[in-house]
């Protein structure tokens, strides 16, 4: 708590931001996520409908997005909740941004499992760079942050951009992607290890090789015998 | 003996083919399912006993048996819920992630199975936040299998309803925690619940529900298709089946495998990772299922079997399979400092012990790692992982706790040798080095 961010809520926040409302693309997502849950139980969308109007904030503004207390407000209204309880939710989980970030948020994985494979090194990229943690570049380009495991330890170390992951990285691979970003390319997401697929061990496969170049059916090489739920 | 590969499960697994339904098809999925539901639940939940699966989340409890603690009979306005959990967040673990996106339709295939043999009316994948990839490829095989009649009204044609919903996280490791998950569904902070009721009885919306790792569901109808034989003939008596192990750190290749159970360490890295990097005696420690298990020196590890009760022997546990490799060039106690600095991170701040123990535990821990301590306090840290563990809630505390314990009983000389070198500087100094 003791590194809880501070909130903006000043008057140019909400002069900004208290009109907001769903646009088109939003609507139709808005009620799809609403009708996955039973009728009455609509306080389940407050994490998707929060994504969501992150999202759209995001495309306002030319960033990841971020949540105004004006829009956490909106949210609550939707959903016919105190705002409370969805600004409980928003602070609670960390993918909700309280406060403005960057065009390209980098969350860089920094758990022992990428800490084994070389984190420091993607993080010492990154301050060479000029991103330092918590803050935004002055160019308002980049956001750094160092997230807890990100679950792609067998491709560590990695970094989330937005919406895709960059595997395998060391400290040159991760100055190349910083680098294809600010000149506004788009970096192969995925393993950066040449010749890597996803996850399989480096150099090719050790299991399931007939996988790789078609839809193997291994269907015919079961023990007919101990086929059936009988056996 | 090992494992080959017709009788591996997730034969997509590295995603060299598509994941849509029409290859997925042609893999083997959806074939017949209707078969395997007109079984019948009592017939299901049965195979599934006999094949010996446990739960592939971590805890190990038979699948089958979890299965048939939902009640018989739904009463209507209290319907039965399967909840699947795809909140994989547990440092060192990323195997759900591949079965995602590379093979989700035997997860959506299995959530009917599942779903259908515990009398449920719906299961709702919970998937973590940060998986956004491949909760896209999540939302469109689902949206695939609506199309096709697979799920939905009369699901492949067996005159049974089963809805599929899949429902994004945003970042809480505590949601992988089966009540934290069920209050995060219900739209609320991820703080879990006090056992009793338990979710069987009491869970989504007060209703009965059941909550099953991504890897325990979308085994089974693999399972009931090969029979309960065919799976127990993997593993040792107890550790029946097939397992994706998980590995990372220091080998020469890191990488998600489906193996058999009980495979002895040395030999699933010497097979798949190409070996410890430097050589076996290069070898430091291995954390085996996670980073909530103990580590494990790697005298012990060597010759281990990987399963649930071969690693309980030495002390340590097979949680997700997760196994992240430490070789000698290891700041081990940062290593363990880090997991502290996650517990920390992660404790949903619901119990004091938890709140303030792991963040207390993870102050003492950076000093531990500069020697910026005294002897005794290595005795302390070790009595306040005691008054933390079991403590709390949920196990979170727990987790927090073990891997402490786990580097003092085993790394204690090295422990004391960084508070003796730096207790013999004449100058004490104040600030660690970055």
């Amino acid at each position: 708590m003791a590194d809880a961010p501070i909130i903006p809520d000043e008057a140019e926040v909400r002069a900004r931001w208290g009109a907001f409302q769903w646009n088109d693309d939003s609507k139709a997502k808005r009620d799809a996520i609403l009708s996955r849950y039973p009728a009455g139980r609509e306080q389940s969308a407050s994490i998707p409908l929060l994504d969501l109007a992150q999202r759209q904030v995001g495309a306002e503004t030319q960033t990841q997005g971020w949540l105004p207390v004006p829009v956490i407000e909106f949210v609550a209204r939707e959903i016919g909740v105190p705002y409370m309880r969805v600004y409980e939710v928003a602070t609670f989980y960390t993918m909700f941004n309280l406060a403005p970030v960057g065009r390209f948020h980098v969350q860089v994985c920094g758990t022992t499992p990428c800490m084994l494979r070389g984190s420091d090194d993607v993080l010492a990229a990154c301050k060479n760079k000029g991103l330092i943690k918590g803050k935004t570049t002055p160019d308002g380009l980049f956001t750094l942050t160092e997230v807890e495991c990100m679950g792609n330890c067998s491709s560590a170390p990695m970094v989330q951009i937005n919406d895709d992951n960059y595997e395998d990285l060391d400290y040159d691979r991760t100055i190349a992607i910083l680098e294809t970003l600010a000149n506004g390319g788009a970096p192969k997401p995925g393993t950066q290890e040449p010749g890597r697929h996803t996850v399989e061990p480096k150099g090719g496969p050790t299991s399931l090789t007939a996988m790789v170049t078609e839809n193997h059916d291994y269907r015919d090489e079961w023990n007919v015998a101990a086929q059936g739920a009988d056996a | 003996m090992s494992l080959l590969d017709k009788d591996r499960i997730f034969t997509n697994l590295y995603g060299y083919q598509s994941w849509r339904l029409d290859a997925a098809m042609a893999r083997g999925d959806w074939d017949n399912t209707k078969a395997l539901l007109a079984l019948g639940q009592d017939k299901i939940i049965d195979v599934i006993k006999a094949s010996g699966l446990r739960g592939r989340g971590g805890a190990g409890f038979p699948t089958g048996t979890k299965w048939s603690f939902m009640p018989k009979e739904p009463k209507p306005d209290r319907p039965n819920f399967l909840v699947i959990n795809a909140d994989e967040s547990e440092p060192g673990s990323c195997k759900d992630r591949e079965i995602i996106r590379h093979d989700p339709h035997k997860l959506i295939e299995g959530a009917l199975v599942a779903g259908f043999a515990m009398r449920a009316r719906a299961a709702y994948i919970y998937i973590r936040g940060e998986y956004i990839r491949e909760a896209e490829v999540l939302f469109a095989a689902v949206a695939e299998a609506y199309d096709k009649g697979l799920v939905g009204k009369n699901a492949c044609g067996s005159g049974y309803d089963f809805d599929v919903f899949v429902h994004r996280g945003a970042g809480a490791y505590i949601c992988g925690e089966e009540t934290a998950m069920l209050e995060s569904l219900e739209g609320k902070k991820g703080q879990p619940r006090l056992k009793p009721p338990f979710p069987a009885g009491a869970g989504l919306y007060g209703c009965p529900t059941t909550v099953n790792n991504v890897e325990s569901i979308a085994v089974a109808p693999t399972i009931l298709r090969r029979g309960a034989a065919w799976f127990s003939s993997f593993g040792a008596e107890n550790n029946k089946g097939t397992k994706l192990f998980q590995i990372s750190g220091h080998v020469n290749t890191p990488c998600v495998v489906e193996e058999a159970m009980s495979i002895p360490f040395r030999e699933l890295i010497e097979k798949h990772c190409g070996g410890i990097r430097g050589g076996w005696d290069n070898l430091l420690a291995v954390i085996p299922g996670g980073s909530s298990v103990p580590l494990v020196p790697a005298k012990d590890i060597m010759d281990a079997p990987m399963d649930f009760d071969g690693l309980k022997a030495v002390g340590s546990g097979l949680g997700t399979a997760a196994v992240i490799v430490m070789d000698k060039s290891t700041d081990v106690v940062r290593a363990i400092a880090r997991l502290s600095y996650f517990y920390k991170h992660e404790s949903c701040g619901q119990c004091t012990p938890c709140r303030e123990g792991t963040g207390w535990m993870w102050r003492v821990m950076e000093r531990l790692r500069t020697g910026d301590a005294e002897i005794g306090e290595i005795d302390m840290l070790q009595q306040v992982t005691k008054q933390v563990e079991g403590h709390s809630i949920c196990a979170l505390g727990d987790a927090a706790a073990w891997p402490i314990q786990g580097l003092i009983r085993h790394f204690r000389p090295e422990l004391e040798r960084r508070i003796n070198e730096r207790g013999g500087n004449v100058a004490p100094m104040q600030e660690a080095a970055e």
